[in-house]
């Protein structure tokens, strides 16, 4: 009987939904509207002498693709595995078409009643193969971007051990900003990416979503440990993964970034996106070292742990280059950033935190203050160099 | 499959097309060599060269059994033929407006208006002296009108006598002069009425013919699918690349006079065209004139012009023609001649 009353608004409801789709008023419109087709071209891919396009029905309506142009001109193409699409089904076109090295194209798909969806390929080249010399590249530009600049970033640690409270507190200062800066700017290419997720799986809300759900399970497992173990080292040492997996989320974004320029033809525009992104996270190693320069203990379990975060917090870019480069998806790239900006946020949240505990950490101090400044303008001088 | 030469041709190499992989510029291709593109069961293989024509153009075949373009190609309404107490001809048309989609390209379908059902319209042919009675009932969901090219007097020009839905109008006057016209409607909006599909050629003979010939009608059109000003899909007689595909191209023997009745009923663009490969045409602007022509292979009209080709090919081979914008081309408005000899 309890439980009955818990489900009756849902039996309610269903009844309700049935009851409009049958004989619903908006009946009435049917006649007078035309079919709401949209499909949503998630990756154009180039091979020899072919262009790959992906393609997802993020409408309501069964869409069927009946032509399709490039440059405005109708070509063939064969569609995988069908090209008839339900709703959030996917297809593969391939259509054989004679593309050039370095130009743009636009792709163009026709519906059976004539709706048309484009999307334009910036620069042609050739999109890379799952094979072991991608892999190797692929895997390189990941370590050049992520592992190597954080592992020497984390150099720092014995110079901030070795620092007065008061500078320790700078740099930690010096963290945030860093970390706020990293925080908003994931958010900033979430949200660029989400721009190119079909409608159907709401993109601007897998954002607020990733972020709101990666601040509260970091905030979860922070409090959870420290409930159990009590000690201020552990919640420390909580602090550093917190920071080292936020970072390493918005390094896969990274990864995602640069594996997809790669496929788009972008990268190779020039070494500066490698560059940049590797002046960039140089700093993100000091983020990680400052929290673990509070902490007391020996210097040998202390490296253990500072090698493990530089690790959680590099390695993932370079998946990301692989999943940018071979499987390129706007959704997951969407979802991995606000999930990275979310870690972030939480992780700047609970610096502060820490350092609020005595009255002379706190961010408004003037030095501190002034720390999250230059934290802000580092990263910002660093970013000048992405021209991408 | 095609020869390196293809791979560098463009639009305009009908070399593409007319060589195979013998890289022999003089001898044309037979019509078996330019149909193994598409393989030994008709059917497209889309592995082929993508510098090929047949890697572009459309995917799949209209119904024809809903309208047939090749049918529609060499198709005159003469009406029904009585004389008329002075001794006149009297050409008697019904016509209904309908509202009806149609099929403009391989399973893209257009929500059309039409007169009889069909995108052009017929093709009205009388000779000059002939009295035309045309029955028009508006059996579709807007007010239409048929406003004829030619000469008539004001009340049958069918500007100011719009027909509403479920009413009729008889026009009536007399065919005149002989040359290639057209007619459409003429209720506002203009564009909207003309570019759903209220449109087709009117030929007036000349009272002692013109010389035997095989005779076509093509109505240059276009279709903006998502009205918005902006063609999607070109052709002549409505399907995009129909003649383009071998089992539907125009076959021609060899040494046969052709003629084209040629009507632009484009709409959005400025101006379309023909171009015919490896032949030059006699051009009668208008058809209004025997005597004067100009001899070319490309010739463009704005919308609402026309004019009379006569053109024969002595070689067997295929030869293609098109509008001569390449962008019009490659969006339908393309198709092949098969030669053939006796």
């Amino acid at each position: 009987m309890f439980w009955l009353f818990g489900m009756l608004p849902m039996v309610l409801l269903a009844g309700l939904l049935a009851l409009f789709a049958k004989i619903g008023p908006a009946g009435v419109f049917e006649a007078a509207f035309p079919p709401i087709e949209e499909l949503t071209i998630e990756r154009i891919y180039f091979t020899e002498g072919r262009i790959g396009v992906e393609v997802v029905n993020g409408g309501p309506e069964e869409v069927t693709i009946a032509q399709v142009t490039v440059d405005e001109a109708l070509w063939q193409f064969t569609a995988e595995p069908d090209a008839v699409l339900g709703r959030l089904d996917r297809a593969t076109l391939s259509i054989p078409y004679p593309w050039s090295e370095g130009e743009p194209h636009s792709v163009v798909l026709i519906s059976t009643n004539g709706v048309t969806f484009e999307k334009v390929a910036e620069v042609a080249a050739l999109s890379p193969v799952p094979d072991g010399r991608y892999f190797a590249t692929f895997t390189l530009l990941g370590v050049y971007v992520g592992v190597i600049p954080v592992l020497m970033g984390l150099l720092w640690y014995p110079f901030l051990r070795r620092l007065t409270d008061r500078w320790l507190n700078f740099f930690l200062s010096f963290t945030v900003g860093l970390l706020l800066f990293l925080g908003v700017d994931a958010v900033d290419e979430s949200l660029d990416f989400a721009g190119e997720v079909a409608a159907a799986f709401q993109g601007v809300a897998l954002v607020a979503a990733g972020i709101v759900l990666a601040f509260l399970a970091v905030s979860a497992v922070d409090r959870s440990r420290k409930v159990v173990a009590g000690a201020a080292g552990a919640s420390t040492l909580v602090l550093v993964y917190s920071i080292a997996v936020g970072i390493g989320l918005h390094n896969l974004g990274e990864g995602l970034a640069i594996g997809a320029a790669y496929t788009g033809g972008s990268i190779a525009l020039g070494t500066m996106l490698v560059v940049g992104f590797a002046a960039h996270n140089t700093t993100e190693g000091l983020a990680i070292a400052a929290p673990l320069a509070r902490m007391e203990g020996r210097v040998s379990g202390l490296v253990k742990h500072l090698l493990a975060a530089g690790l959680i917090a590099g390695m993932p870019a370079i998946l990301g280059t692989w999943l940018g480069g071979f499987a390129f998806s706007p959704i997951w790239s969407t979802l991995f950033l606000a999930i990275g900006a979310g870690a972030i946020f939480q992780v700047v949240w609970q610096i502060t935190r820490m350092m609020g505990r005595k009255p002379e950490g706190s961010v408004f101090a003037m030095l501190n203050a002034a720390g999250v400044a230059l934290g802000i303008l580092v990263m910002y001088g660093t970013g000048l160099l992405l021209v991408s | 499959m095609r020869g390196s030469l293809g791979a560098a041709a463009g639009l305009a190499g009908t070399a593409a097309m007319v060589e195979g992989d013998s890289g022999d510029r003089s001898r044309p291709a037979t019509v078996s060599e330019a149909d193994r593109a598409y393989g030994e069961s008709g059917q497209y293989e889309p592995d082929g060269d993508p510098h090929g024509h047949d890697s572009s153009g459309t995917v799949g075949d209209v119904d024809v059994s809903q309208f047939d373009p090749m049918k529609f190609l060499e198709e005159f309404d003469y009406g029904q033929v009585s004389t008329l107490p002075d001794g006149r001809t009297l050409r008697e048309y019904a016509v209904v407006a309908l509202d009806r989609e149609i099929e403009i390209a391989p399973g893209v379908f257009f929500p059309a208006w039409t007169y009889n059902g069909q995108v052009p319209g017929p093709t009205f042919r009388a000779t000059a002296g002939d009295l035309m009675r045309v029955n028009f009932t508006n059996a579709g969901a807007h007010p239409h009108t048929i406003h004829f090219h030619g000469v008539h007097p004001a009340g049958m020009d069918g500007v100011f006598e719009i027909v509403n839905p479920g009413e009729s109008f008889v026009y009536e006057f007399e065919a005149a002069p002989w040359g290639c016209h057209l007619y459409h409607c003429h209720a506002v909006p203009l564009k909207r009425h003309v570019h759903k599909g209220l449109y087709g050629a009117f030929i007036v003979d000349p009272p002692e013919g013109r010389p035997p010939a095989r005779e076509m009608v093509m109505v240059m059109n276009g279709f903006s699918t998502e009205f918005n000003g902006e063609n999607t899909f070109y052709a002549v007689n409505t399907v995009a690349f129909h003649h383009a595909k071998p089992e539907h191209h125009i076959r021609v023997k060899v040494g046969e006079l052709q003629r084209i009745y040629l009507v632009n009923l484009t709409e959005f663009d400025l101006i379309n065209s023909f171009h015919l490969h490896a032949q030059m045409f006699r051009l009668y602007r208008t058809g209004t004139s025997m005597e004067t022509f100009e001899l070319t292979d490309t010739v463009m009209l704005c919308q609402g012009e026309r004019a009379v080709l006569e053109f024969q090919y002595d070689t067997p081979g295929l030869y293609m023609f098109h509008a001569h914008q390449a962008e019009f081309a490659e969006l339908g408005w393309m198709g092949f001649f098969e030669v053939v000899g006796e």
